[in-house]
C-alpha cells in the first residue's frame, strides 16, 4: 500500500468513527488540519478562561460584602481551574503550555472579545456572571459532544461549575434590581453594556463564519454560531423580565411561528473593531497577562535550580 | 459570661477577625498575577479560607454585641484607627518573596496558635480554631516549601528572599506580645498566651530558614502597634479600596 492509500484509509476510519459519534483519543490517528483546528479552539478557550480571571479581579478588593468576596474568589479559581484543565487538553495534541502561553501573549492565538470590555461597576460582576458565563454555557454544554475525548469530557467537568457562575451572578443582579433606586440603575447600566457583546460571544452569522463548515463536518462544533445565539436570546428574554429590568434591545419580539424570540441586529461594526484591538482593554489585558509572567521569571528560574540542586544531592546520595 | 469578660471576647474576635480580613485582602491581590496559572489558584484558596476566617471571627462578634451589627459592619465600617489587625498582615503584597516569607512567618505562627485556640472555654473560638487549623496545615506546607526553593534557588531568588525576611522581621515581634484585654483572656482559658509561642515559633522558622540559605535578622528593630489601631500608612489606602463600594451605597443589601 502506497502511504497515501495509507493516508486516505486512515482519514476514512477517521471519518468512521466521527460519524459513529465515537471519540477521538490522543493516540488514534487524526487529519493535521483537525488536530491544528483543535488546538486552535482549545486553546483559545483556555486563554478565555485565564484572561478572564481579569475584569473580576478587578473587583476581588472592592467586593461590597465578605460573602459576595468569598463567591467571586471562589469563582475566579474555578477559572483559573478551567484553564490549567483546557491547557492540559490542548496538550495531548502535542502543544506545551509555554508554547501557547507564547502564542497568547505575541497577538497569535486569541482570547474571547467580551474581556476587552471593561468591568467598571458591581453590577458588572453581576453581569458577567449571568450574561457571559451564561453564554459560555450555552456554547460548551454543546461542546460536551465534541469528537475530541479530552474536549468533550472537560467541558462536562468545566460546565457544571459555570451553571454555579451564571446562578451566582444572576442572584447578584436580583439583589441590585430589588434593591435601592441606584442599585436598580446599576443593574440596568450592566445589562445594557454586556448584553450586545454576550450575543457577539456566540460569534459572526454562519454565513460569515471561517471555521464553521469543516468543524461542523468533524464534528468539533456542533451547533451553529446562530442556533446557540438564539438559545441565548431565547432563555435570557425572561431573565430579564423577571429581573424587571428593560432589554436592551427594543426590536426584541416573540415569533409564534418559529418558537423564537425575533431580534435586533447585532453591531457588528463595533464586534470587528473590538477583535482588530480597539476595545477598551485589548493592550491592557495583554500588557497585564506579560507583566505578570515575566515579573514570575525569576521565581520559576528559582524553581528549576532548587529541583537540579535537589536531583544532584540525590544523585551524589545514590 | 461576665459582661468583662464577654467585652473582652468580642474585642479579641474583632482582631481576629481584621488578621484574617486584611491578609485575605492581601493575597487576593496576587490572583492573575501569580508566576504561574498553579500558583493563581493558590493564592485564591488561601485568599478564600482567610475571607472565610474573617467572616466567621466577624460573625461571632456580631452574635456578642448582639446590637444590629453584621460581619459587614466591622469589615466595612470601621476606619483604620479602629481596624486592630497586627501590622504584619497589611503590608503590601512586594514581590513573591515577600509574600511567601510573610505567609511562612504567620502560617508558622497560626500552626502553634490554633491547636491552643482549639482547647478554648469558649466553644465558638474552638470551633473556628478546628475549622482553621487544617488549612494553616496546607498553608504551611506551601510557604515552607517556597521559602526553600527560592532561599536555595538562585542567586536572584536568594538575595529577594533574604531581603524579605530582613524588612519583615521587624512586624513579627508584636504578634507575641499581650495586652490586658488578652491576658484576661489568656487566664480565663478563654484566650491563647501566645508569649508561651514564642520560642517554638523562632525555633521553626529559623530551621527553615537555615535551611534554605538564609540568615537569621537580629531583633534589633521592632515596629508594634496594631493592637492599639496605630497602623502603618497602607492599611488607610487597602480600607479605602475594600469599602469604596460598600460606603457609597450606605445601607443597601449586596
Ligand atoms: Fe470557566
Ligand atoms: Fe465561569
Amino acid at each position: 500500500m502506497s502511504s497515501e492509500e495509507q493516508t486516505s484509509l486512515q482519514e476514512q476510519q477517521f471519518m468512521q468513527k466521527i460519524n459513529a459519534e465515537e471519540k477521538i483519543e490522543p493516540k488514534d490517528w487524526m487529519p493535521e488540519k483537525y488536530r491544528k483546528n483543535l488546538i486552535r479552539q482549545i486553546s483559545q478557550h483556555a486563554h478565555s478562561e485565564v484572561i478572564g480571571m481579569q475584569p473580576e479581579g478587578n473587583f476581588l478588593t472592592r467586593a461590597p460584602s465578605l460573602r459576595r468576596k468569598a463567591i467571586l474568589l471562589s469563582k475566579i479559581q474555578d477559572e483559573a481551574g478551567h484553564g490549567l484543565y483546557l491547557y492540559s487538553a490542548a496538550e495531548t495534541l502535542g502543544i506545551s503550555r509555554d508554547e501557547m502561553i507564547e502564542a497568547l501573549q505575541s497577538g497569535r492565538a486569541k482570547y474571547a472579545s467580551i474581556f476587552n470590555y471593561p468591568a467598571l461597576t458591581w453590577g458588572d460582576m453581576g453581569a458577567i456572571g449571568w450574561l457571559v458565563d451564561g453564554a459560555a454555557i450555552v456554547n460548551q454544554v454543546s461542546l460536551q459532544r465534541t469528537s475530541y475525548g479530552p474536549y468533550a469530557r472537560g467541558m462536562i467537568r468545566i460546565c457544571k461549575e459555570e451553571s454555579f457562575h451564571q446562578r451566582q451572578g444572576y442572584d447578584i443582579m436580583l439583589t441590585l434590581a430589588n434593591g435601592t433606586s441606584e442599585q436598580k440603575a446599576m443593574a440596568q447600566d450592566s445589562l445594557n453594556r454586556f448584553y450586545w457583546p454576550a450575543l457577539m460571544m456566540f460569534g459572526p452569522h454562519d454565513s460569515e463564519s471561517a471555521h464553521s463548515a469543516k468543524s461542523m463536518e468533524w464534528k468539533i462544533k456542533r451547533e451553529t454560531n446562530d442556533d446557540l445565539r438564539q438559545k441565548f436570546i431565547d432563555q435570557t428574554a425572561s431573565q430579564i423580565e423577571f429581573l424587571g429590568l428593560e432589554h436592551p434591545d427594543k426590536e426584541l419580539k416573540w415569533n409564534e411561528e418559529r418558537g423564537h424570540y425575533d431580534s435586533g441586529e447585532i453591531d457588528w461594526e463595533e464586534f470587528h473593531n473590538v477583535i482588530a484591538g480597539n476595545g477598551h482593554c485589548n493592550r491592557q489585558r495583554l500588557e497585564h497577562h506579560i507583566k505578570a509572567h515575566e515579573e514570575g521569571a525569576w521565581v520559576r528560574e528559582a524553581l528549576v535550580a532548587y529541583n537540579a540542586k535537589k536531583q544532584a544531592k540525590q544523585a551524589e546520595v545514590a | 459570661m461576665s459582661d468583662t469578660i464577654k467585652d473582652a471576647t468580642i474585642e479579641y474576635a474583632i482582631r481576629l477577625g481584621d488578621d484574617a480580613n486584611v491578609l485575605g485582602h492581601r493575597i487576593s491581590e496576587w490572583v492573575s498575577r501569580g508566576p504561574f496559572l498553579e500558583e493563581d489558584i493558590a493564592y485564591a484558596n488561601v485568599a478564600l479560607d482567610y475571607i472565610g476566617r474573617a467572616r466567621m471571627f466577624y460573625g461571632y462578634a456580631s452574635e456578642l454585641t448582639n446590637d444590629g451589627r453584621t460581619e459587614d459592619d466591622f469589615a466595612y465600617m470601621r476606619d483604620d484607627r479602629q481596624y486592630r489587625n497586627l501590622l504584619l498582615m497589611e503590608l503590601p503584597k512586594e514581590d513573591f518573596a515577600y509574600s511567601q516569607v510573610r505567609q511562612l512567618f504567620i502560617d508558622i505562627y497560626y500552626s502553634l496558635f490554633l491547636p491552643e485556640l482549639v482547647k478554648s472555654k469558649d466553644d465558638t473560638l474552638a470551633a473556628i480554631a478546628a475549622k482553621a487549623i487544617k488549612e494553616t496545615r496546607y498553608h504551611l506546607r506551601r510557604s515552607r516549601d517556597w521559602v526553600l526553593r527560592l532561599g536555595d534557588g538562585t542567586e536572584e531568588s536568594h538575595r529577594r528572599t533574604q531581603r524579605a525576611v530582613d524588612s519583615l522581621w521587624g512586624y513579627t515581634h508584636e504578634m507575641f506580645e499581650l495586652d490586658d484585654t488578652e491576658q484576661l483572656l489568656a487566664d480565663s482559658g478563654i484566650g491563647v498566651d501566645i508569649t508561651q509561642l514564642r520560642d517554638e515559633w523562632h525555633r521553626q522558622v529559623s530551621a527553615i530558614l537555615t535551611e534554605a540559605t538564609l540568615n537569621i535578622p537580629e531583633d534589633g528593630w521592632a515596629v508594634r502597634g496594631g493592637r492599639i489601631g496605630y497602623h502603618t500608612e497602607n492599611l488607610g489606602h487597602l480600607l479605602t479600596e475594600m469599602q469604596f463600594v460598600h460606603r457609597s451605597y450606605p445601607g443597601c443589601q449586596w
